[in-house]
């Protein structure tokens, strides 16, 4: 079973490779939203290091919404969905697999871009370690919770628009605890309890979504 | 894992299925059975189910009523053991047209843990060892649809679900497939195939397809 | 067989109680707002605008009770696949949004003579804001497929979905707002209800449930009716096909 489960995580990592641009797109994205921030309200750094947790979370945030709906279509489309539901494994594990490999060309890439647009958005120096730790643990949520979106969708006409309307909602909590960690970090407060808030809402997750997903998924298969 | 006394050669049996599409009963109160080595094929006008009924067996679609059994136990009680036994080929290819043919076997084979013959080999009994490496983009219908056939040869399983499976085959392949499915019954495998035409090989059993009575439960049939 | 769960005990038990609820709600509803509005006193610090809290805060309740309901059935419908209970969460969905927005409107309203300004991102206001997208997408998904079988566990499963999300959206809220607001704003739940207001208000959330569930009743035969409606059209369809095949 484990070994079904780490090939379907290879599958899908080996499949965006091929196809290749994946990630490149959602960074770009990250990058592009971002940068239209100080354009929009201004270079004045103390007005830049004010927004910056907040524009670089929610620009992650629109990153991933983007990628989501590409999670189940293309496996839907091309007939392999039905193949991966008739492994003899759990569909909730597939579903596990294919969010891991989500997160690993996104949620991850993302967050390693965002100490870059830390220095574009003069973050302060303090507040560096609460981002990539809150991306590291907020970006797993928001593939686990958009995959829930994606296998309700999937299928679906325009399932994009109607994807991002059911799962921003729900992304909010992931929101306000990694903003608020990089502002604590930058006045310089413990960030222990939003951590603890994080690691929580993703071990919740990590236990419900993939279920919820896969039930999800049999809708479409049926 | 001995059959009941009742379906003592049954392997896989249907009971009183019945399927809804979209509120609507396509079929109801079908039973089948598929013993060791029997090939079952499903006939019927566009429409009546055929796919549903390949899915429904499958797992992917779960009955409206009735049960599929395997061995004697329901399906439902061990899904994951059933799926281990069953290749299921649908109309859609399922194949990714990012990697070669090759690639897209070893995939399977090495998703479902088990293989019983290299990739190469499948593609051969096909007759397309030499697109091998060649990405599935890059091929016609008829020869995607090759070598998603050919994923039952590369992962060992005693029931074969085929829909459709002539599809955009040329006779050639046509009489591959034919040899293929016979020596899969010669070993004690079961195969359930939809399909319009006649596969070759030696015939099987035959389960029609009817639309339930439209007139069945209304009092007065607006005849 | 291929019918539905049979909706007449549902319909016999709606007919029952549609009259009694009907009755509940125009009387709750019209005693408690000539009480509110004309009786009972003004608040000593927000004058008579502490009225607009008798609609405020029974809306805001309902919207919260009726995704609860939502919820419930929702969960009923997934596991015993109860086909009225499926057709409860539905109905239940744009009267639970109706409310949320009313709550919204009234909160906007009452916050321009108390804050200077017709929106305050206060913690209340912004759960009822993300209580009203939630309802929304949740009806979106509806909308969006063909088949209601298939509509209906999708969106049993976004409800559930939802109702464990809730108390997470909440409680991140208050926590963000304690962060940003000056604590000193004086907020609906602030000053304590007086005895006086206790009464009318009472009346008013009596008033409101009853009115939920006399429009829920309505909603869900029309949507039996409509079901009705599909499946007749099904059959004759079907009907004209095997007529023409015995041909």
């Amino acid at each position: 079973m484990s070994r079904t489960f780490l090939m379907l995580i290879r599958r899908d990592l080996l499949l965006a490779h091929r196809q290749g641009g994946g990630s490149l797109l959602a960074i770009a994205f990250f990058v592009l939203v971002v940068s239209l921030f100080p354009l929009g309200v201004g270079p004045a750094p103390e007005m830049l290091e004010r927004i910056a947790a907040g524009t670089i979370w929610v620009a992650a945030l629109l990153s991933v919404l983007l990628s989501l709906d590409r999670m189940f279509q293309a496996d839907l489309e091309d007939g392999s969905l039905d193949q991966l539901a008739l492994l003899p494994i759990p569909l909730a594990l597939v579903v596990l697999a294919k969010t891991i490999a989500h997160w690993l060309t996104t949620g991850l890439p993302l967050t390693l871009t965002a100490p870059l647009l830390g220095l574009l958005m003069q973050l302060s120096p303090d507040a560096y370690g609460a981002l990539v730790a809150g991306m590291l643990l907020g970006t797993p949520i928001l593939s686990l919770i958009g995959a829930i979106g994606a296998a309700l969708t999937v299928g679906v006409r325009r399932g994009g628009v109607l994807l991002t309307l059911i799962v921003t909602p729900l992304y909010i909590p992931i929101l306000i605890f990694g903003v608020s960690a990089v502002e604590a970090a930058a006045q310089g407060f413990a960030i222990s309890a939003h951590m603890l808030f994080l690691s929580a809402l993703l071990s919740g997750t990590i236990v419900i979504a993939p279920i919820a997903a896969a039930w999800s998924l049999k809708l479409a298969l049926d | 894992m001995q059959g009941q006394v009742s379906t003592a050669a049954a392997v896989l049996e249907g009971r009183d299925l019945a399927a809804l599409r979209g509120e609507r009963l396509i079929f109801a109160n079908l039973d089948f059975t598929v013993s060791a080595g029997e090939l079952l094929k499903l006939v019927g006008r566009n429409g009546a189910g055929k796919s549903t009924l390949m899915r429904m067996i499958a797992g992917l679609v779960t009955p409206f009523a009735g049960q599929i059994s395997w061995h004697g136990s329901p399906v439902r009680d061990d899904p994951d053991g059933f799926c281990a036994d069953m290749i299921y080929a649908g109309h859609q290819d399922g194949l990714k047209t990012a990697l070669s043919a090759a690639e897209n076997l070893d995939l399977f084979a090495r998703l479902r843990g088990i293989r019983s013959q290299p990739a190469d080999q499948a593609l051969a009994a096909f007759g397309i060892a030499d697109l091998a490496d060649l990405p599935v983009r890059y091929m016609s219908a008829g020869q995607r649809r090759r070598v998603s056939l050919a994923r039952l040869l590369v992962a060992p399983a005693s029931l074969w679900l085929l829909d459709e499976p002539l599809t955009a085959l040329d006779t050639s392949a046509i009489e591959q497939l034919g040899s293929v499915v016979d020596a899969h019954r010669d070993g004690g495998g079961m195969v359930i195939a939809a399909t319009h035409a006649d596969l070759p090989g030696s015939p099987g059993k035959v389960l029609e397809i009817v639309p339930p009575d439209p007139f069945e439960d209304d009092a007065e049939p607006s005849a | 067989m291929h019918r539905f769960a049979n909706p007449t005990r549902f319909l016999r038990l709606a007919a029952a109680v549609l009259p009694f609820s009907a009755a509940v709600a125009a009387l709750c509803l019209g005693a408690g707002l000539v009480w509110g509005l004309f009786f009972a006193p003004p608040d000593y610090q927000q004058g008579d605008t502490v009225r607009i809290m008798f609609i405020h805060v029974p809306s805001a309740m309902m919207a919260m009770g009726v995704y609860a309901g939502m919820a419930i059935s929702s969960a009923i419908a997934l596991i015993w696949r109860h086909a009225i209970a499926d057709l409860i969460a539905k109905a239940s969905a744009p009267i639970g949004a109706t409310f949320t927005f009313i709550c919204l409107l009234t909160g906007s309203l009452w916050g321009k003579p108390m804050w200077g300004t017709w929106w305050v991102w206060d913690a209340r206001l912004t759960s009822m804001l993300i209580m009203l997208f939630i309802y929304l997408g949740y009806m979106a998904l509806w909308q969006a497929f063909d088949d209601q079988t298939k509509a209906a566990r999708a969106a049993a499963i976004l409800a559930l979905v939802g109702a464990i999300n809730l108390p997470v959206i909440k409680f991140s809220v208050e926590w963000w707002n304690t962060l940003h607001q000056p604590a000193s704003l004086i907020t609906m739940e602030g000053p304590k209800i007086h005895e006086s207001l206790l009464w009318p208000l009472l009346l008013m959330i009596v008033g409101f449930g009853a009115y939920y569930l006399t429009v829920l009743i309505f909603r869900v035969r029309a949507e039996i009716h409509q079901r009705r409606t599909r499946m007749l059209r099904m059959a004759q369809a079907d009907r004209h096909n095997a007529m023409q095949a015995a041909d």
